[in-house]
């Protein structure tokens, strides 16, 4: 054993990996995408890693190893879990050989993601168990349990961190070697494999009755623990656990019970922390799940114990906790005045606002651009997707009307085409997006014949969660250079006529295509290609000669935040210019000239 | 030792590797440490911080609000806006050079941080450091270390300059680490002439 410091995602990769894990694929999304990553950069002899091309193709990927009786773990952010939720619905009815996780990490907040889900609502929706780590260090250990209870009740477990869990750091005591289990291989049986209506049945009364007794089983799992004692307790769970204890550890006469298995619920334990309680309170993230299964238990025994939570409005139905937010919400249920502690700071100056923006030099800045100048004084629809070209919804830009989830924005555009025939229906799509999930809206169109333009904004990486490679960057996680997958030849092979792949950094061709691509009927396709300028090296940088009449046409167009005032002149910030030459085509008198 | 240092600044000035230095010193040092930094949407040019709590009293990986040591800050307004988690009896190490929001030139505020470095000083015990004048020709890039070595020399920290540096060499790529020494050293001298 050795000791590392290490985030919360490599405390669960390095325990997958404890715990001779075979198999292991995902697909980047904030908070869960550094699991992978980690894996890929240690010792992983032996492990097969994927980055899939989306959560449900991860999720087979997976699931087929474990028929095989080999462990796999498959990662995604709660998000993901809604686009793996057909096969896994299904997967939990016909259950695995080799034990299998399904890591979907929560975002309370949220702070990157569209929804304040709750995966273990998943869980208990699939009728499978779910672990619920509250530390980095607790992460390391559950990983490797999640995989022998998986393996006990043969059914695929959740594991469910959320970002604070996620991103912490701590100093974990990790495994110095560990080898992939063996496995016996697939054996074929079509009674137990092929999903028919009579097998979910069978399976569907097998599972229900076996919930129950997993349920006894985590009544004695060590990490659902009962410490303190008194007439109040409090319940908690994931990091809400972390918080309440940071309040309490100098109040002994408070229970603080942990549930670390929230489905199965873990009743006999919980009926044994109410043992001389009489009011509880719920300190939980993104939904009341563990007040609503106490206010069940409550229910069905008869107690006569007080539940106060999310539903009884002692705490915040949305948003995340904290250790202070707990501290507040603690203090008033056991009837303790909160501490007044640090500065008092209510004549604190207006702070600057500093909005996430694209980068310096960010080559989706131009492909906006380029179709608002085409478009300008037309009416058009601009559907955003999932990535960081979102932030072409920010000023001056305001290129991005909608955006709804991965793929989305394909089939919206089809949508307004839909209900406005004289609009010009754009979808804007990132390359890694239009491999995860814009293909079949892309065939929607042709099929239905509607009038769109795809937009791909292609800057071969999936730049948002932190560059990884995807189809079309012709790497993998097992460190093969492939044959780059062809994202023109694949619109071409589902039947769309026109077909352009522009510069986007040459603005005037780049308005050209999408003035021409405006007229034609039918789906068109545009793709913008330029590098992510986080994965190249920069052109140079440009300067501003005397020429400057000053106008700020420069600032006021594009927003590019290497465009700075400096003493009310407009000036270029080298530290940031990438030399992209975009605001350089934009200056009526050419005041702007490259350094390269 | 129980000891809550927040590190905060703006996206791309480095509080993640200061951060990890400062977290690895205190465990080279025979401490329990955890931490928890911003990642992701907010790393591009937003604020970012990192909590680092050092001790076995710490549960969150959060520090608590008026419960921090020290604050770290590379920029003013990052100083200021953190200000809510320092102690009523805590210190401020804070950088003088403003960086103005990147909507600034779109909207201008005027943004310079003086006014922030004149409330800090009304609120607390400070070190006001120019990292811009410490680093001279070698720039922003290193502004992390000057401040960092500012920071240890105040002695508020409870790890000594020397484990700090120790880290500086393991963990920097090996063309950087004279001139982190460099104005690590810089800064460390900058605090001991203060009077604190
Ligand atoms: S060339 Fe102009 S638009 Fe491009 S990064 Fe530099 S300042 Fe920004
Ligand atoms: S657009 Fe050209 S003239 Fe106008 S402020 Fe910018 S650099 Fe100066």
């Amino acid at each position: 054993m050795k000791k590392e410091y290490i985030m919360g995602n490599s405390a669960i990769a390095l325990g997958a990996l404890a715990a001779g894990v075979n198999v292991v694929s995902g697909y980047p999304g904030t908070p869960s995408s550094e699991i992978v990553e980690t894996i890929y950069k240690y010792p992983h002899e032996g492990v097969y890693l994927e980055w899939s091309v989306n959560e449900k193709a991860a999720l087979e990927v997976a699931a087929a190893a474990a028929y095989s009786g080999a462990r796999s773990m498959v990662t995604m952010k709660q998000v993901g879990l809604n686009v793996a939720s057909d096969p896994l619905m299904s997967l939990a009815y016909v259950g695995v050989k080799g034990g299998m996780v399904v890591v979907s990490a929560d975002d309370p907040g949220p702070i990157s993601s569209q929804t304040e889900q709750d995966t273990r609502r998943f869980a208990e929706f699939a009728r499978i168990p779910v672990f619920d780590p509250s530390s980095p260090e607790e992460a390391y250990e559950m990983i490797r349990e999640a995989f022998e209870y998986s393996e006990k009740y043969s059914t695929p477990v959740l594991f469910r961190p959320t970002t604070r869990i996620c991103h912490a750091y701590a100093s974990v005591e990790v495994e110095d070697k560990a080898s992939p289990k063996a496995y016996e291989g697939f054996v074929k049986d079509s009674k137990r494999w092929v999903i028919f209506p009579r097998l979910s049945y069978q399976n569907h009364e097998m599972i229900e009755k076996r919930n129950p007794e997993i349920g006894k089983d985590f009544s004695g799992y060590c990490r659902n623990t009962c410490e303190g004692g008194g007439s109040k307790a409090v319940f908690a769970s994931g990091i809400s656990y972390a918080y309440a204890k940071e309040y309490l550890k100098d109040i002994p006469d408070v229970k603080l019970c942990r549930i670390a298995t929230p489905y199965p619920f873990p009743e006999d334990f919980v009926l044994k922390c109410l043992e001389g309680v009489d009011e509880v309170i719920c300190l939980e993230e993104l939904s009341p799940f563990v007040e609503e299964k106490l206010l069940r238990t409550v229910g069905r025994y008869g107690l006569n114990v007080k539940i106060k939570g999310k539903l009884s409005g002692d705490v915040k139905a949305a948003g995340e906790n904290s250790a202070d937010y707990a501290a507040k919400v603690l203090s008033g249920f056991i009837g303790r005045e909160v501490p007044e502690k640090g500065l008092s700071l209510s004549d604190m100056p207006p702070l600057p606002v500093r909005p996430p923006v694209l980068c310096a030099g960010c080559p989706h800045r131009a492909s906006f651009y380029a179709v608002k100048q085409a478009m300008k004084g037309r009416r058009s629809y601009f559907c955003g997707d999932i990535g960081c070209y979102t932030l072409g919804n920010a000023m001056p830009l305001d290129m991005v009307d909608t955006c709804l989830c991965m793929g989305a924005g394909i089939t919206m555009a089809q949508g307004f085409n839909r209900v406005d025939k004289d609009g010009v229906c754009f979808a804007f799509v990132g390359d890694s997006t239009f491999f995860a999930s814009g293909i079949t809206g892309v065939v929607n169109a042709v099929y239905n014949e509607a009038d769109m333009i795809l937009c791909v904004l292609d800057n071969s990486t999936t730049a948002m969660t932190g560059h990884q490679p995807h189809p079309g960057t012709g790497r993998t996680m097992m460190g093969n250079v492939v044959e780059k997958v062809s994202i023109t030849k694949i619109l071409e092979g589902m039947g769309v006529k026109k077909i352009v792949t522009v510069d986007p950094l040459k603005l005037s061709e780049a308005v050209a295509a999408v003035r021409e691509c405006a007229d034609l009927k039918g789906v068109k396709a545009i793709i913008f290609k330029s590098p992510c300028i986080a994965v190249t090296k920069p052109a140079g940088k440009v300067s501003i000669s005397d020429k400057c009449i000053n106008c700020k046409k420069c600032i006021k167009e594009i927003g590019c935040p290497a465009l700075i005032l400096s003493e009310g002149k407009v000036a270029v910030d080298k530290g940031l210019c990438t030399g992209c030459g975009l605001c350089a085509q934009i200056c009526p008198v050419n005041a702007i000239g490259g350094e390269c | 030792m129980d000891m809550d240092i927040l590190v905060c600044g703006v996206g791309g000035q480095g509080t993640v590797l200061a951060s990890k230095l400062i977290a690895s010193a205190a465990m080279s040092l025979g401490n329990t440490v955890h931490s928890a930094e911003t990642i992701g949407m907010a790393q591009r040019g937003g604020s970012v911080t990192s909590h680092i709590r050092i001790g076995d009293n710490a549960y969150s990986p959060l520090i608590p609000l008026g419960s921090a040591d020290v604050i770290i800050a590379f920029e003013p307004a990052e100083a200021v806006r953190n200000l809510m988690y320092l102690k009523k009896d805590g210190f401020v190490i804070v950088n003088r050079i403003p960086v103005k929001p990147t909507t600034e030139s779109i909207h201008e505020t005027g943004y310079d941080g003086v006014e922030m470095i004149e409330y800090i000083k009304k609120k607390c015990g400070c070190l006001v450091v120019d990292a811009s004048e410490l680093c001279g020709e070698l720039g922003g890039k290193f502004y992390n270390s000057a401040i960092l070595g500012a920071a240890a020399g105040t002695g508020r920290l409870g790890i000594s300059p020397e484990a700090l540096i120790a880290e500086i060499e393991g963990r920097v790529p090996e063309k950087f680490i004279e001139a982190n020494k460099k104005v690590f050293s810089l800064g460390l001298k900058q605090a001991e002439n203060f009077d604190l």
